[in-house]
Protein backbone atom coordinates (compact mmCIF):
# COMPACT_ATOMS: atom_id res chain seq x y z
CA UNK A 1 0.00 0.00 0.00
CA UNK A 2 1.17 3.76 -1.26
CA UNK A 3 -0.01 6.33 0.72
CA UNK A 4 0.61 9.98 -1.01
CA UNK A 5 0.20 13.71 0.66
CA UNK A 6 -0.03 15.75 -2.14
CA UNK A 7 0.62 19.38 -1.05
CA UNK A 8 3.06 22.23 -1.95
CA UNK A 9 4.58 22.65 1.16
CA UNK A 10 1.79 24.93 3.04
CA UNK A 11 1.42 25.01 6.67
CA UNK A 12 -2.15 22.61 6.44
CA UNK A 13 -0.02 20.12 3.87
CA UNK A 14 3.04 19.84 6.55
CA UNK A 15 0.54 19.44 9.06
CA UNK A 16 -1.14 16.20 7.26
CA UNK A 17 1.78 14.89 6.66
CA UNK A 18 2.52 14.60 10.13
CA UNK A 19 -0.82 13.36 11.47
CA UNK A 20 0.01 10.38 8.60
CA UNK A 21 3.41 9.44 9.76
CA UNK A 22 2.25 9.03 13.50
CA UNK A 23 -0.90 7.05 12.23
CA UNK A 24 1.25 4.56 10.45
CA UNK A 25 3.53 4.89 13.15
CA UNK A 26 1.13 3.48 15.83
CA UNK A 27 -0.53 1.35 13.77
CA UNK A 28 2.38 -0.42 13.07
CA UNK A 29 1.23 -0.60 8.85
CA UNK A 30 3.46 -1.81 6.57
CA UNK A 31 2.88 1.41 3.58
CA UNK A 32 5.13 3.96 2.13
CA UNK A 33 4.44 7.26 2.53
CA UNK A 34 5.08 9.36 0.03
CA UNK A 35 5.06 13.77 -0.07
CA UNK A 36 4.35 14.68 -3.42
CA UNK A 37 5.24 18.31 -3.32
CA UNK A 38 5.21 19.26 -7.27
CA UNK A 39 2.52 21.11 -8.48
CA UNK A 40 2.07 19.22 -12.06
CA UNK A 41 2.08 16.01 -10.44
CA UNK A 42 -0.46 16.99 -7.89
CA UNK A 43 -2.70 17.78 -10.60
CA UNK A 44 -2.74 14.45 -12.10
CA UNK A 45 -5.23 13.61 -9.35
CA UNK A 46 -7.28 16.63 -10.27
CA UNK A 47 -8.03 17.73 -6.60
CA UNK A 48 -9.38 20.97 -6.41
CA UNK A 49 -7.92 21.85 -2.70
CA UNK A 50 -4.59 21.24 -0.96
CA UNK A 51 -3.84 19.11 1.10
CA UNK A 52 -5.19 15.81 -0.74
CA UNK A 53 -4.46 12.21 1.05
CA UNK A 54 -3.95 9.24 -1.58
CA UNK A 55 -4.40 5.30 -0.75
CA UNK A 56 -3.50 3.35 -3.20
CA UNK A 57 -3.57 6.07 -6.27
CA UNK A 58 -7.63 6.53 -4.90
CA UNK A 59 -8.16 10.44 -3.39
CA UNK A 60 -9.67 9.76 -0.39
CA UNK A 61 -9.71 13.08 1.28
CA UNK A 62 -8.96 16.87 -0.20
CA UNK A 63 -9.24 20.25 0.97
CA UNK A 64 -8.63 19.35 4.94
CA UNK A 65 -6.67 18.36 8.19
CA UNK A 66 -8.13 15.37 9.35
CA UNK A 67 -7.81 14.53 12.60
CA UNK A 68 -5.79 10.79 13.86
CA UNK A 69 -8.84 9.31 14.29
CA UNK A 70 -10.24 10.35 10.82
CA UNK A 71 -6.77 9.34 9.06
CA UNK A 72 -6.96 6.06 10.79
CA UNK A 73 -10.81 5.67 9.94
CA UNK A 74 -9.21 6.05 6.24
CA UNK A 75 -6.40 3.85 5.98
CA UNK A 76 -8.08 0.92 7.82
CA UNK A 77 -11.15 1.32 5.19
CA UNK A 78 -9.13 1.23 2.70
CA UNK A 79 -7.45 -2.24 3.83
CA UNK A 80 -10.52 -3.66 4.07
CA UNK A 81 -11.59 -2.45 0.99
CA UNK A 82 -8.40 -4.38 -0.67
CA UNK A 83 -8.99 -7.43 1.10
CA UNK A 84 -12.62 -7.90 -0.50
CA UNK A 85 -11.17 -7.33 -3.78
CA UNK B 1 -15.91 -2.01 12.20
CA UNK B 2 -19.00 -3.69 10.92
CA UNK B 3 -20.12 -0.14 9.83
CA UNK B 4 -17.07 0.24 7.51
CA UNK B 5 -17.38 -3.28 6.11
CA UNK B 6 -21.04 -2.44 5.18
CA UNK B 7 -20.38 1.05 3.12
CA UNK B 8 -17.48 -0.80 1.20
CA UNK B 9 -19.60 -3.22 -0.10
CA UNK B 10 -22.75 -1.21 -0.86
CA UNK B 11 -20.65 1.85 -1.42
CA UNK B 12 -19.94 1.38 -5.43
CA UNK B 13 -16.12 3.22 -4.79
CA UNK B 14 -17.51 5.70 -2.64
CA UNK B 15 -15.57 6.19 0.52
CA UNK B 16 -16.83 5.03 4.08
CA UNK B 17 -18.57 8.23 5.70
CA UNK B 18 -16.46 8.85 8.90
CA UNK B 19 -18.56 6.61 11.18
CA UNK B 20 -22.44 7.08 10.55
CA UNK B 21 -24.31 6.38 13.39
CA UNK B 22 -27.50 5.66 12.50
CA UNK B 23 -28.73 4.23 15.51
CA UNK B 24 -30.67 6.41 18.40
CA UNK B 25 -30.05 9.30 15.47
CA UNK B 26 -32.99 11.83 17.09
CA UNK B 27 -32.07 11.22 20.35
CA UNK B 28 -28.64 12.30 19.65
CA UNK B 29 -29.75 14.92 17.39
CA UNK B 30 -31.59 16.33 20.14
CA UNK B 31 -29.02 16.12 22.84
CA UNK B 32 -26.70 17.98 19.96
CA UNK B 33 -29.78 20.88 19.84
CA UNK B 34 -29.82 20.92 23.69
CA UNK B 35 -26.09 21.36 23.89
CA UNK B 36 -25.66 23.93 21.05
CA UNK B 37 -28.79 26.15 22.95
CA UNK B 38 -26.97 25.89 26.19
CA UNK B 39 -23.60 27.06 24.74
CA UNK B 40 -25.15 29.78 23.01
CA UNK B 41 -26.90 30.60 26.24
CA UNK B 42 -23.45 30.92 27.99
CA UNK B 43 -22.05 32.90 24.98
CA UNK B 44 -24.83 35.59 25.21
CA UNK B 45 -23.72 35.44 29.15
CA UNK B 46 -20.17 35.88 29.01
CA UNK B 47 -20.94 38.49 25.96
CA UNK B 48 -23.12 40.52 28.44
CA UNK B 49 -20.85 39.81 31.37
CA UNK B 50 -17.61 41.57 29.67
CA UNK B 51 -18.06 45.51 29.57
CA UNK B 52 -18.90 45.66 33.15
CA UNK B 53 -16.19 43.10 34.14
CA UNK B 54 -13.26 45.23 32.21
CA UNK B 55 -14.87 48.26 34.34
CA UNK B 56 -14.59 46.72 37.36
CA UNK B 57 -11.32 45.38 36.91
CA UNK B 58 -9.60 48.72 35.66
CA UNK B 59 -11.05 51.11 37.86
CA UNK B 60 -11.93 49.13 41.57
CA UNK B 61 -9.66 46.26 41.62
CA UNK B 62 -6.52 48.13 40.38
CA UNK B 63 -8.00 51.04 40.74
CA UNK B 64 -6.48 53.13 38.16
CA UNK B 65 -7.86 56.86 38.37
CA UNK B 66 -10.53 57.44 35.89
CA UNK B 67 -9.83 59.49 32.74
CA UNK B 68 -6.03 58.71 33.40
CA UNK B 69 -4.28 57.30 29.59
CA UNK B 70 -3.49 53.85 31.19
CA UNK B 71 -6.92 53.51 32.54
CA UNK B 72 -8.44 54.34 29.21
CA UNK B 73 -6.09 52.19 27.52
CA UNK B 74 -6.62 48.93 29.91
CA UNK B 75 -10.29 49.05 29.93
CA UNK B 76 -9.98 49.25 26.13
CA UNK B 77 -8.06 46.14 26.20
CA UNK B 78 -10.31 44.38 28.47
CA UNK B 79 -13.20 44.98 27.10
CA UNK B 80 -12.02 44.27 22.78
CA UNK B 81 -10.16 41.36 23.86
CA UNK B 82 -12.46 38.96 24.86
CA UNK B 83 -15.48 40.58 22.61
CA UNK B 84 -13.65 40.28 19.36
CA UNK B 85 -12.68 36.45 20.88
CA UNK B 86 -16.51 36.03 21.70
CA UNK B 87 -17.70 37.17 18.27
CA UNK B 88 -14.89 35.21 16.61
CA UNK B 89 -15.94 32.31 18.05
CA UNK B 90 -19.53 32.39 17.17
CA UNK B 91 -19.18 33.48 13.45
CA UNK B 92 -16.46 31.13 12.37
CA UNK B 93 -18.80 28.44 13.96
CA UNK B 94 -21.73 29.44 12.03
CA UNK B 95 -19.47 30.31 8.64
CA UNK B 96 -18.14 26.74 9.21
CA UNK B 97 -21.52 24.43 9.26
CA UNK B 98 -22.80 27.16 5.91
CA UNK B 99 -19.09 26.09 4.41
CA UNK B 100 -19.84 22.65 5.21
CA UNK B 101 -22.79 22.71 2.44
CA UNK B 102 -20.24 23.99 0.32
CA UNK B 103 -17.26 22.44 -1.10
CA UNK B 104 -14.78 23.63 -4.00
CA UNK B 105 -15.96 21.06 -6.17
CA UNK B 106 -19.91 22.02 -6.00
CA UNK B 107 -18.65 25.60 -6.61
CA UNK B 108 -17.08 24.25 -9.72
CA UNK B 109 -20.24 22.44 -10.60
CA UNK B 110 -21.85 25.50 -10.02
CA UNK B 111 -20.44 27.98 -12.00
CA UNK B 112 -18.65 25.44 -15.20
CA UNK B 113 -20.43 27.12 -18.39
CA UNK B 114 -21.64 29.77 -16.42
CA UNK B 115 -21.11 32.67 -18.66
CA UNK B 116 -19.72 35.86 -17.56
CA UNK B 117 -22.06 38.98 -15.20
CA UNK B 118 -24.52 36.04 -13.80
CA UNK B 119 -20.88 33.68 -13.27
CA UNK B 120 -18.96 36.63 -12.00
CA UNK B 121 -21.59 37.56 -9.70
CA UNK B 122 -22.57 33.81 -8.70
CA UNK B 123 -18.65 33.25 -8.60
CA UNK B 124 -18.03 36.43 -5.97
CA UNK B 125 -21.16 34.93 -3.63
CA UNK B 126 -19.52 31.53 -3.32
CA UNK B 127 -16.52 32.69 -3.59
CA UNK B 128 -17.54 33.96 0.56
CA UNK B 129 -18.67 30.48 1.15
CA UNK B 130 -16.72 28.32 -0.03
CA UNK B 131 -13.83 27.49 2.32
CA UNK B 132 -10.32 28.28 0.65
CA UNK B 133 -6.95 28.94 1.81
CA UNK B 134 -4.48 30.61 -0.25
CA UNK B 135 -2.31 27.42 -0.62
CA UNK B 136 -5.05 26.06 -2.47
CA UNK B 137 -5.19 28.80 -5.53
CA UNK B 138 -3.23 26.32 -7.87
CA UNK B 139 -5.32 23.82 -7.98
CA UNK B 140 -8.51 25.35 -7.40
CA UNK B 141 -7.33 27.94 -10.78
CA UNK B 142 -6.37 24.73 -12.70
CA UNK B 143 -9.81 23.09 -11.84
CA UNK B 144 -11.98 25.57 -12.60
CA UNK B 145 -9.84 26.96 -16.24
CA UNK B 146 -9.83 23.03 -17.10
CA UNK B 147 -13.39 22.72 -16.71
CA UNK B 148 -14.66 25.37 -18.57
CA UNK B 149 -14.98 27.96 -15.59
CA UNK B 150 -14.63 31.32 -17.88
CA UNK B 151 -11.48 32.49 -16.89
CA UNK B 152 -12.91 36.21 -15.63
CA UNK B 153 -15.12 34.27 -13.00
CA UNK B 154 -12.37 32.30 -11.87
CA UNK B 155 -10.38 35.48 -11.33
CA UNK B 156 -13.92 36.81 -9.41
CA UNK B 157 -13.85 33.92 -7.35
CA UNK B 158 -10.09 34.32 -6.69
CA UNK B 159 -10.55 37.87 -5.46
CA UNK B 160 -13.86 37.41 -3.20
CA UNK B 161 -12.61 34.35 -1.37
CA UNK B 162 -9.62 36.12 0.44
CA UNK B 163 -10.61 39.42 0.73
CA UNK B 164 -14.25 39.12 2.39
CA UNK B 165 -13.48 36.28 4.86
CA UNK B 166 -15.35 35.65 8.31
CA UNK B 167 -12.70 37.00 10.16
CA UNK B 168 -12.13 40.55 8.69
CA UNK B 169 -16.16 40.49 8.92
CA UNK B 170 -16.20 39.61 12.59
CA UNK B 171 -13.88 42.01 13.30
CA UNK B 172 -15.31 45.15 11.48
CA UNK B 173 -18.76 44.14 12.80
CA UNK B 174 -17.07 43.78 16.41
CA UNK B 175 -15.25 47.02 16.01
CA UNK B 176 -17.33 49.51 13.84
CA UNK B 177 -20.88 47.76 13.69
CA UNK B 178 -22.46 46.01 11.42
CA UNK B 179 -23.26 48.97 8.72
CA UNK B 180 -19.32 48.95 8.13
CA UNK B 181 -19.41 45.43 8.13
CA UNK B 182 -22.26 45.24 5.81
CA UNK B 183 -20.25 48.11 3.30
CA UNK B 184 -17.30 46.18 3.31
CA UNK B 185 -18.78 42.77 2.16
CA UNK B 186 -20.75 44.85 -0.30
CA UNK B 187 -17.82 46.51 -1.51
CA UNK B 188 -15.56 43.61 -1.80
CA UNK B 189 -18.22 42.04 -3.65
CA UNK B 190 -18.79 44.90 -6.30
CA UNK B 191 -14.49 44.99 -6.57
CA UNK B 192 -14.52 40.94 -6.97
CA UNK B 193 -17.05 40.47 -9.46
CA UNK B 194 -15.78 44.11 -11.75
CA UNK B 195 -12.30 43.25 -11.94
CA UNK B 196 -13.05 39.52 -12.99
CA UNK B 197 -15.57 40.59 -15.39
CA UNK B 198 -12.89 42.96 -16.79
CA UNK B 199 -10.04 40.77 -16.87
CA UNK B 200 -12.25 37.78 -19.12
CA UNK B 201 -13.23 40.80 -21.39
CA UNK B 202 -9.64 41.18 -21.75
CA UNK B 203 -8.97 37.72 -23.10
CA UNK B 204 -5.79 37.16 -21.37
CA UNK B 205 -6.02 33.39 -21.67
CA UNK B 206 -2.35 33.31 -23.46
CA UNK B 207 -0.94 34.12 -20.36
CA UNK B 208 -1.94 31.27 -18.58
CA UNK B 209 1.25 28.60 -18.52
CA UNK B 210 1.11 26.63 -21.34
CA UNK B 211 1.77 22.94 -18.42
CA UNK B 212 -2.06 24.01 -17.04
CA UNK B 213 -3.67 22.89 -20.76
CA UNK B 214 -1.54 19.85 -20.77
CA UNK B 215 -3.00 18.64 -17.97
CA UNK B 216 -5.61 15.94 -18.41
CA UNK B 217 -8.73 16.53 -15.37
CA UNK B 218 -10.72 13.27 -15.13
CA UNK B 219 -14.26 13.94 -14.12
CA UNK B 220 -14.59 14.80 -10.08
CA UNK B 221 -12.68 12.29 -8.71
CA UNK B 222 -12.78 13.69 -5.19
CA UNK B 223 -15.17 12.14 -2.44
CA UNK B 224 -18.51 13.54 -2.14
CA UNK B 225 -19.14 13.93 1.38
CA UNK B 226 -22.84 13.62 2.92
CA UNK B 227 -22.06 14.66 6.21
CA UNK B 228 -24.56 14.07 9.16
CA UNK B 229 -25.99 17.24 11.24
CA UNK B 230 -23.51 15.69 13.96
CA UNK B 231 -20.74 15.79 11.19
CA UNK B 232 -21.83 19.63 10.24
CA UNK B 233 -21.30 20.65 13.81
CA UNK B 234 -18.42 18.49 13.89
CA UNK B 235 -17.15 20.63 10.87
CA UNK B 236 -18.10 23.80 12.51
CA UNK B 237 -16.13 23.19 15.60
CA UNK B 238 -13.10 22.22 13.69
CA UNK B 239 -13.18 25.54 11.71
CA UNK B 240 -13.12 27.66 15.14
CA UNK B 241 -10.26 25.21 16.49
CA UNK B 242 -8.60 25.57 13.32
CA UNK B 243 -9.06 29.56 12.58
CA UNK B 244 -9.65 31.02 16.21
CA UNK B 245 -6.29 28.80 17.46
CA UNK B 246 -4.45 30.61 14.60
CA UNK B 247 -5.85 33.87 14.92
CA UNK B 248 -6.26 34.76 18.75
CA UNK B 249 -2.48 36.13 19.09
CA UNK B 250 -2.51 38.22 16.43
CA UNK B 251 -6.41 39.92 17.47
CA UNK B 252 -4.71 40.37 21.02
CA UNK B 253 -1.44 41.75 19.10
CA UNK B 254 -3.58 43.88 17.29
CA UNK B 255 -5.94 45.26 20.15
CA UNK B 256 -2.65 45.94 22.56
CA UNK B 257 -1.05 48.09 19.35
CA UNK B 258 -4.84 49.63 18.92
CA UNK B 259 -5.43 50.09 23.05
CA UNK B 260 -1.57 52.13 23.11
CA UNK B 261 -2.75 54.16 19.91
CA UNK B 262 -6.27 54.57 22.06
CA UNK B 263 -4.95 56.12 25.36
CA UNK B 264 -1.72 57.58 24.30
CA UNK B 265 -2.12 59.12 20.83
CA UNK B 266 -3.23 62.90 20.60
CA UNK B 267 -6.87 63.05 18.88
CA UNK B 268 -6.61 64.65 15.09
CA UNK B 269 -3.15 63.59 14.91
CA UNK B 270 -4.12 60.56 11.81
CA UNK B 271 -6.33 63.62 10.49
CA UNK B 272 -2.72 65.16 9.11
CA UNK B 273 -2.15 62.22 6.58
CA UNK B 274 -4.63 59.89 6.73
CA UNK B 275 -7.64 62.66 6.81
CA UNK B 276 -10.36 63.11 4.08
CA UNK B 277 -8.21 66.08 2.31
CA UNK B 278 -5.39 64.00 1.73
CA UNK B 279 -5.76 63.54 -1.92
CA UNK B 280 -3.13 61.14 -2.15
CA UNK B 281 -3.91 59.29 0.86
CA UNK B 282 -5.50 56.24 -0.64
CA UNK B 283 -3.21 55.51 -3.64
CA UNK B 284 -0.61 55.67 -0.97
CA UNK B 285 -2.23 53.02 1.34
CA UNK B 286 -3.48 50.81 -1.13
CA UNK B 287 0.49 50.68 -2.26
CA UNK B 288 1.40 50.36 1.06
CA UNK B 289 -0.75 47.94 2.04
CA UNK B 290 -0.34 45.47 -1.36
CA UNK B 291 3.27 44.25 -0.15
CA UNK B 292 1.72 43.58 3.23
CA UNK B 293 0.49 40.03 4.45
CA UNK B 294 -1.54 39.84 7.52
CA UNK B 295 -4.47 38.40 8.52
CA UNK B 296 -7.60 40.72 9.09
CA UNK B 297 -7.08 39.78 12.92
CA UNK B 298 -4.30 41.68 13.17
CA UNK B 299 -5.01 44.77 11.08
CA UNK B 300 -8.69 45.66 12.05
CA UNK B 301 -8.19 46.65 15.97
CA UNK B 302 -5.16 49.14 14.42
CA UNK B 303 -7.14 50.77 12.02
CA UNK B 304 -9.93 50.89 14.28
CA UNK B 305 -7.95 52.95 16.21
CA UNK B 306 -6.49 55.38 13.37
CA UNK B 307 -9.55 56.37 12.67
CA UNK B 308 -10.61 57.36 16.54
CA UNK B 309 -7.35 59.63 15.88
CA UNK B 310 -8.62 61.44 12.56
CA UNK B 311 -8.03 58.64 9.39
CA UNK B 312 -10.63 59.20 7.04
CA UNK B 313 -12.75 55.54 6.69
CA UNK B 314 -12.34 55.46 2.76
CA UNK B 315 -8.51 55.71 3.55
CA UNK B 316 -8.89 53.01 6.18
CA UNK B 317 -10.82 50.39 4.33
CA UNK B 318 -8.61 50.71 1.38
CA UNK B 319 -5.49 49.69 3.47
CA UNK B 320 -7.70 47.19 4.90
CA UNK B 321 -8.57 45.90 1.36
CA UNK B 322 -5.14 46.01 -0.05
CA UNK B 323 -3.48 44.18 2.75
CA UNK B 324 -5.78 40.95 3.20
CA UNK B 325 -7.53 41.14 -0.50
CA UNK B 326 -3.73 41.06 -2.37
CA UNK B 327 -0.61 40.06 -0.88
CA UNK B 328 2.47 38.83 -2.00
CA UNK B 329 2.47 35.38 -1.11
CA UNK B 330 -0.76 34.71 -3.36
CA UNK B 331 1.34 36.35 -5.95
CA UNK B 332 4.20 34.22 -5.60
CA UNK B 333 1.97 31.07 -5.41
CA UNK B 334 0.26 31.99 -8.83
CA UNK B 335 2.77 32.77 -10.86
CA UNK B 336 3.02 28.96 -11.21
CA UNK B 337 0.12 28.80 -13.12
CA UNK B 338 0.16 33.02 -14.62
CA UNK B 339 2.69 34.76 -16.82
CA UNK B 340 3.54 38.12 -15.63
CA UNK B 341 1.07 40.27 -17.69
CA UNK B 342 -1.40 38.56 -16.70
CA UNK B 343 -0.50 38.66 -12.77
CA UNK B 344 0.20 42.50 -13.70
CA UNK B 345 -3.04 43.26 -14.99
CA UNK B 346 -4.82 40.96 -11.99
CA UNK B 347 -3.15 43.22 -9.77
CA UNK B 348 -3.41 46.44 -11.43
CA UNK B 349 -7.05 46.11 -12.16
CA UNK B 350 -8.02 44.93 -7.85
CA UNK B 351 -5.78 47.85 -6.69
CA UNK B 352 -7.60 50.55 -9.06
CA UNK B 353 -10.76 48.99 -7.73
CA UNK B 354 -9.61 49.35 -4.19
CA UNK B 355 -8.49 52.82 -4.74
CA UNK B 356 -11.55 54.39 -6.82
CA UNK B 357 -13.76 52.49 -3.77
CA UNK B 358 -11.75 54.17 -1.01
CA UNK B 359 -11.72 58.13 -3.03
CA UNK B 360 -15.72 57.05 -2.90
CA UNK B 361 -16.33 56.46 0.45
CA UNK B 362 -14.00 59.26 1.47
CA UNK B 363 -16.09 61.68 -0.55
CA UNK B 364 -19.52 60.63 0.36
CA UNK B 365 -19.13 59.87 4.03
Amino acid sequence: MIIKVLGPGCARCQNLEKVVREVVRSLKLDVRVEDVRDMKQIMQYSILATPALVIDEKVVMSGKVPTKKEVEQLITGAIADDKQE
Amino acid sequence: MIGKTEAGSCGCGTPAPAAPDYTGKSKSQKRLILLLGVGLALWVAIYLLIGPLADYITYSLIQLPAGSQLASSIAFFLYEAPKVILLLILIVFGVGIIRSYFTPEKTRQLLSGKREYVGNIMAGGLGIVTPFCSCSAVPLFIGFVETGVPLGVTFTFLIAAPMINEVAVVLLLGTFGWQIALLYIVTGLFIAITAGWIIGRLKLERHIESWVYEIKIADSTSPAEHLSFAGRINYGLNAVREIVGKVWPYVLAGIAVGAVIHGYVPEGLMASFMGKNVWWAVPAAVLLGIPMYSNAAGIVPIMQALMEKGAALGTTLAFMMAVIGLSLPETIILRKVLKWPLIGVFIGVVAIGIILIGYLFNAVL
